[in-house]
C-alpha cells in the first residue's frame, strides 16, 4: 500500500473525470439493488395501467356512456317504465330479506367459530366458503332440484299451494345461499382476534348472555358487522346466474335488476339495459368506496388492540 | 484489505445520519462500531457495503475507490441485524446461493459448490442442519448460517450490523468468543456494529465510539474506557458519575463549594466532572475533594454501592469495596481516584 | 351452538346433499352418457380450458399489477389500486353486457379489433376475455399483501451476495411468492370455471363451440332434462371441491414453511 497517492486533491482532471463516469456507472448500479431499470419500470406501470384500463375502466365507462347515450330524458324514462320500478323493488327486498336472514345467521356461525372449539370446526369453515366457489347457476340448481315440479318437496309443495320457484321465496333463498359466507367472514377473524376475555370479564361482573352480546362483542365488531353487510347486500342486489334459475323470469314479479338488463338487452333496448345497469354499477362503485373507508376503521382497530 | 473512509456526509432529508466520518480500518482488523441506537451505525456499514450512498465523502477499499462500484462487485460480505435468510430454502441453499449466483464464466461445478458450503457449514458449526428451512433453526443458530452465507463469497471485507442483537445474553456470551475465534481463523477485515459496549470491548481489537452521526473517538478497548476523549464516550462506557461545575479563577466549584482539585490548563466557564463510580474513594471526613452524606446502602456482590449527597447539592452513587461498612447517615470524604473535566 | 349448525345444514348442506342425492339416482352408464356426449364435453372443455387459459393470463398480469403497485409511484396509483376490486363489486350481467358492448364489433375496442381481423365478441375469445376480467382481482389481492409485506433485506442480501437484479427476483422474490401466486391461480380458475353471468352476453353461446357448462346447466333446466343438468353441475362441484382443498393444503404448507415473521 505504499502505491496509495491518489489524494483527491493531486488528481490530474482526466483522473477526475475516469473517477466521475466510475460513480456514475455505480449510480446505475444502486438503482438496480432493490428495482429495475428505469425502463422497465415504465414498462411494467404501462402494462399494468393499460391492462386495468381495457379491463376494468372501459367496461365500467361504456356503462354509462350507452345509458347516457341518447340522453338524459331517455334514461330517466327508462328508469320510470313500470317494468324497472318493479325490478328496481323486487331487488331492494330480495336483498332485505338475504342480508338480514345472513347478518343472525352471520353473526352466530362467527360466534360459534371464534369462541368455541368443537369437533368439525375446520369443516364447518370450509362449508362457509362454499358458495364462493360453487357455481351461481349450480347454487340455483339446487334449489330447483329441491323444490322444482319433480324435486324432493315438489309435490307436497303443489299439494299445500306453497310457490316458492318461480317466485319471490325461491330468489331471496338462493341470495341467501349465494351471499352466506360474508358477513361470517368478515367477523370470524375479528372475533378470533379478540379472544374471549373481555366476554367473560362481562359475565363475571354479572352480565347476563344478551347484555353481553349487546355490551361487550357487538361494540368490539360493528366495523367488521357493517364491512359484512356491505358485501353481502352488494352480491344480494347483483347476484345473477342463481337467481336466473330460480326465478322464472315473470315479467314485472319476478325480475330483479340483473335479470331485467338481461331480458332488456337481449330485445335489444340498449338504453334501457344499460339505465339499469348504470344504477347496479353504481351501488358496486359506492360499495367500493365505503368498503375503503371500512377497511380504513378496521386496520385502525386492529392497531389499537395490538398495544 | 484495508477500508478508508474519508468525511462521510449522508442526509435524509434535511437530517444527517452521517455528519463527516474519517475511518481508516486495517487489514485482517475486527472493529468495533459502538454507539446509541440512531447514531448512524447501520448507515455507515450500509454505505461501506454498497447498500446505501453518500452524499458525499469517499470510501476506499486498498486505496481504490469503492463508491465506483456496485454492491454486487465489491465482494462485501454483509450480516444483517435480523438474518434476512431466504425463508424458502434450505440451510444449505441458503449458504450456497453466493455460489450459484455468480456469472457463469466463474461458477464452480456442483461439486465444489456442495463441498465448500460443507466447508463453511463445519466452520460454524452446524453441518447438521443443512436441510434444515431457516424457520426451523434457533435465533443463534440463524445468526451463524447468515454469517456462513455471507462467507461464502470469500469477501473481501466482512460487515456485521448487531449480529447478536436479538439474542438473550447467555446466547450472546457464547457466540462472542465464538465470533472472535473464527475471526483469528479466516482474519477477514471486518467491522461490527453493537451497541452493547461489553461486547464492544470483549471482542474487538479497537473501538470506534459513535454518537449522532460523528465519530467521538477511535481507540483500543483500553483507550476507551480508561482515556475517553469526550463527554459522550465518557458517559457512554461505564458506569459513572457525572457532576456540572464551574471553572473559574483557577478553582473548580460544585455550585457553591470550592473543590480541591488541580485546575490547571482548564477553560474556565460551565464544564462537566466525570468520574467512574468506583474510582471515588472512601476517606474520613474533609480527607477528600469532596464531602457528603451516606442516604442509602445495598450490597452489590464484592461491592457496596452508595448513595451519597454532596455537600454540594448533588446526590450520587459510588461503589466502594466492602472492607469498610458504610452506612446511612454516615459522612464521608470522597477522592475521585481518576476523573477528567469536559468543558461545556 | 346447535342454531348454527342446523342453520348451516339448511342453507347448505341439505341443498347440496340434494344434488348428490339426484346424481345417485342415475345409473353409472347414464351419468356416463351425458358426460360423454358431445355437447357436454364441448362445453366442459371451452369452460375447463378458457378458465384455465384465462387463470394463467391474470397470473402474469396480476404479477404485473401488484409489482406496479406495490414497488412503484405513478399518478392514479391508488385510483388504480381501488379499481382492481370493481370486477368482484360489479354485478355480473352488468359486466357482461358492458364487456360485450366494449368488444362487439361497433364496440370501443371491437371496432379497431375487427380492423385488425380479430373478433372477440360472441366467439370463444370473448369468454376468454371475460374470464380473464372477473378474475383480476384474485390473483391481485392474495398476491399484494404478501409482496408487501417481503423483508426489504432479503433482496439487499441476494445484490451483496452478487446476484443480479434478474437473479433476485427469479431465485428470491418470486418463490418467496409462489404459495400466494398459486392460491391466486387456483381462485381466479374456480370462479372462473363456474361464471356465468359476465361470460353468456358476450359468449355468442353457439353449442360445441362457445357454450359454457354453467349455461348448459341452465339449457338442460329448461327442457327439464334435470338428469343432465345434475351430472354436468356434479362434475363442477367435485372440481371445486377438489381446488378448494388444494388451496386450503397449499396455505397450510406455506404457513408452516415459511411462517409469516
Ligand atoms: N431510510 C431512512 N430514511 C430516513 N431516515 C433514516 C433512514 N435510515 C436511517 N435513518 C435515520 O438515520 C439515523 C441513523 O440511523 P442508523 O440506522 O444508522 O442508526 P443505528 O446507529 O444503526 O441505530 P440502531 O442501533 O438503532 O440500529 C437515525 O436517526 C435514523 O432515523
Ligand atoms: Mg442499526
Amino acid at each position: 500500500m505504499t502505491m496509495q497517492i491518489a489524494d483527491s486533491v493531486s488528481l490530474s482532471a482526466s483522473e477526475a473525470k475516469a473517477r466521475a463516469k466510475a460513480r456514475a456507472h455505480a449510480a446505475a448500479a444502486r438503482d438496480n439493488l432493490r428495482t429495475e431499470p428505469r425502463a422497465v419500470r415504465i414498462v411494467i406501470i404501462a402494462l399494468a395501467v393499460m391492462f386495468l384500463t381495457v379491463f376494468v375502466v372501459l367496461p365500467l365507462v361504456v356503462v354509462f356512456a350507452q345509458a347516457f347515450s341518447r340522453g338524459l330524458l331517455a334514461y330517466f324514462a327508462a328508469l320510470a317504465e313500470p317494468e324497472a320500478m318493479a325490478a328496481i323493488e323486487l331487488t331492494l327486498i330480495v336483498a332485505a330479506i338475504s342480508v338480514g336472514l345472513n347478518l343472525v345467521f352471520g353473526l352466530v356461525a362467527a360466534w360459534a367459530i371464534a369462541k368455541f372449539d368443537f369437533k368439525g370446526k375446520t369443516f364447518l369453515i370450509t362449508l362457509i366458503d362454499l358458495p364462493f366457489s360453487v357455481s351461481p347457476v349450480i347454487s340455483g340448481l339446487v334449489f330447483v332440484l329441491l323444490f322444482g315440479a319433480q324435486g324432493y318437496f315438489g309435490t307436497w309443495l303443489r299439494d299445500h299451494d306453497i310457490q316458492i320457484l318461480f317466485a319471490v321465496p325461491g330468489i331471496a333463498l338462493a341470495t341467501t345461499f349465494v351471499t352466506f359466507p360474508f358477513v361470517a367472514r368478515a367477523l370470524i377473524p375479528l372475533m378470533q382476534e379478540q379472544g374471549t376475555q373481555e366476554e367473560e370479564a362481562a359475565i363475571s361482573l354479572g352480565a347476563s348472555g344478551l347484555q353481553t352480546f349487546f355490551r361487550v362483542t357487538l361494540p368490539n365488531i360493528k366495523w367488521g358487522v357493517l364491512y359484512g353487510v356491505l358485501l353481502c347486500n352488494a352480491r344480494a342486489m347483483g347476484e345473477f346466474g342463481a337467481v336466473s334459475v330460480v326465478s322464472g323470469h315473470i315479467r314485472g314479479e319476478t325480475n330483479t335488476m340483473p335479470l331485467l338488463v338481461e331480458i332488456l338487452y337481449n330485445e335489444y333496448q340498449f338504453v334501457a339495459a344499460f339505465a339499469i345497469a348504470s344504477l347496479l354499477a353504481m351501488l358496486a362503485l359506492i360499495t367500493l368506496i365505503v368498503k375503503t373507508v371500512l377497511e380504513r376503521h378496521l386496520d385502525e382497530g386492529e392497531d389499537a388492540s395490538d398495544h | 484489505m484495508t477500508i478508508e473512509v474519508k468525511n462521510l456526509v449522508k442526509k435524509f432529508g434535511s437530517f444527517a445520519a452521517l455528519d463527516g466520518v474519517d475511518l481508516k480500518v486495517d487489514n485482517g482488523e475486527l472493529l468495533a462500531l459502538l454507539g446509541p441506537s440512531g447514531s448512524g451505525k447501520t448507515t455507515l456499514l450500509r454505505i461501506i457495503a454498497g447498500l446505501d450512498w453518500p452524499d458525499s465523502g469517499e470510501v476506499s477499499f486498498n486505496g481504490e475507490d469503492a463508491l465506483a462500484q456496485g454492491a454486487r462487485e465489491r465482494h462485501v460480505g454483509f450480516v444483517f441485524q435480523h438474518y434476512a435468510l431466504f425463508r424458502h430454502m434450505t440451510v444449505f441453499e441458503n449458504v450456497a446461493f453466493g455460489l450459484r449466483v455468480q456469472p457463469r464464466a466463474v461458477r464452480k461445478d456442483e461439486a465444489s459448490i456442495r463441498a465448500r458450503v460443507k466447508e463453511l457449514l463445519d466452520l460454524v458449526q452446524l453441518d447438521w442442519l443443512a436441510d434444515r428451512y431457516p424457520s426451523q433453526l434457533s435465533g443463534g443458530q440463524r445468526q451463524r448460517i447468515a454469517l456462513a452465507r455471507a462467507l461464502a463469497i470469500e469477501p473481501r471485507i466482512l460487515l456485521l450490523d448487531e449480529p447478536f442483537g436479538a439474542l438473550d445474553a447467555k446466547v450472546r456470551k457464547e457466540l462472542r468468543k465464538w465470533l472472535r475465534s473464527l475471526h483469528h481463523e479466516i482474519n477477514v477485515t471486518s467491522i461490527f456494529v453493537t451497541h452493547d459496549q461489553e461486547e464492544a470491548l470483549e471482542v474487538a481489537n479497537r473501538v470506534v465510539v459513535m454518537d449522532k452521526g460523528r465519530i467521538e473517538q477511535i481507540g483500543s478497548p483500553d483507550d476507551v474506557y480508561e482515556t475517553p476523549a469526550t463527554a459522550f464516550v465518557h458517559g457512554f462506557i461505564g458506569e459513572c458519575i457525572e457532576l456540572p461545575v464551574q471553572v473559574a479563577d483557577g478553582v473548580i466549584r460544585l455550585g457553591e463549594q470550592p473543590l480541591k482539585l488541580a485546575a490547571d490548563g482548564l477553560v474556565p466557564g460551565a464544564s462537566r466532572l466525570f468520574v467512574r463510580r468506583h474510582d471515588m474513594l472512601v476517606g474520613p471526613p474533609g480527607s477528600g475533594a469532596f464531602e457528603g452524606a451516606v442516604q442509602h446502602v445495598r450490597n452489590f456482590g464484592p461491592v457496596q454501592r452508595a448513595e451519597v449527597a454532596l455537600s454540594g447539592g448533588e446526590t450520587i452513587e459510588i461503589d466502594a469495596p466492602r472492607d469498610k461498612e458504610l452506612r446511612a447517615g454516615d459522612t464521608i470524604g470522597l477522592e475521585p481516584r481518576r476523573y477528567r473535566i469536559f468543558a461545556g | 351452538m346447535g342454531l348454527t349448525l342446523s342453520w348451516l345444514s339448511v342453507i347448505i348442506l341439505i341443498p347440496l346433499a340434494g344434488l348428490f342425492l339426484r346424481s345417485l339416482e342415475l345409473s353409472p352408464e347414464q351419468f356416463w352418457n351425458i358426460l360423454s356426449s358431445r355437447r357436454t364435453l364441448n362445453a366442459l372443455r371451452v369452460s375447463f380450458g378458457l378458465a384455465f387459459a384465462a387463470a394463467c393470463v391474470n397470473l402474469v398480469m396480476g404479477s404485473i399489477i401488484v409489482w406496479a403497485l406495490v414497488r412503484y409511484r405513478f399518478p392514479g396509483r391508488r385510483i388504480f389500486d381501488a379499481i382492481v376490486d370493481v370486477p368482484f363489486a360489479l354485478p355480473t350481467a352488468v359486466a357482461g353486457v358492458a364487456l360485450t358492448a366494449l368488444f362487439a364489433e361497433k364496440g370501443w375496442l371491437g371496432a379497431p379489433l375487427a380492423a385488425l381481423g380479430i373478433k372477440v365478441a360472441f366467439t370463444p375469445v370473448g369468454i376468454f376475455v371475460a374470464m380473464i376480467f372477473i378474475g383480476i382481482p384474485f390473483v391481485v389481492r392474495t398476491v399484494q399483501p404478501v409482496l408487501q409485506d417481503l423483508d426489504p433485506e432479503i433482496e439487499e442480501a441476494a445484490g451483496s451476495l452478487g446476484a443480479s437484479r434478474w437473479q433476485t427476483i427469479v431465485r428470491v422474490i418470486l418463490p418467496s411468492l409462489a404459495p400466494a401466486l398459486l392460491t391466486g391461480l387456483a381462485l381466479a380458475f374456480a370462479r372462473a370455471v363456474g361464471e356465468y353471468g359476465s361470460v353468456i352476453f358476450i359468449a355468442g353461446n353457439l353449442p360445441n363451440v362457445s357454450e359454457i357448462a354453467p349455461l348448459l346447466i341452465v339449457i338442460r333446466l329448461s327442457e327439464f332434462r334435470y338428469a343432465d343438468a345434475t351430472a354436468i353441475a356434479v362434475v363442477m362441484l367435485v372440481v371445486s371441491f377438489v381446488i378448494i382443498f388444494a388451496v386450503n393444503r397449499l396455505q397450510r404448507w406455506a404457513q408452516s414453511r415459511i411462517p409469516a415473521r
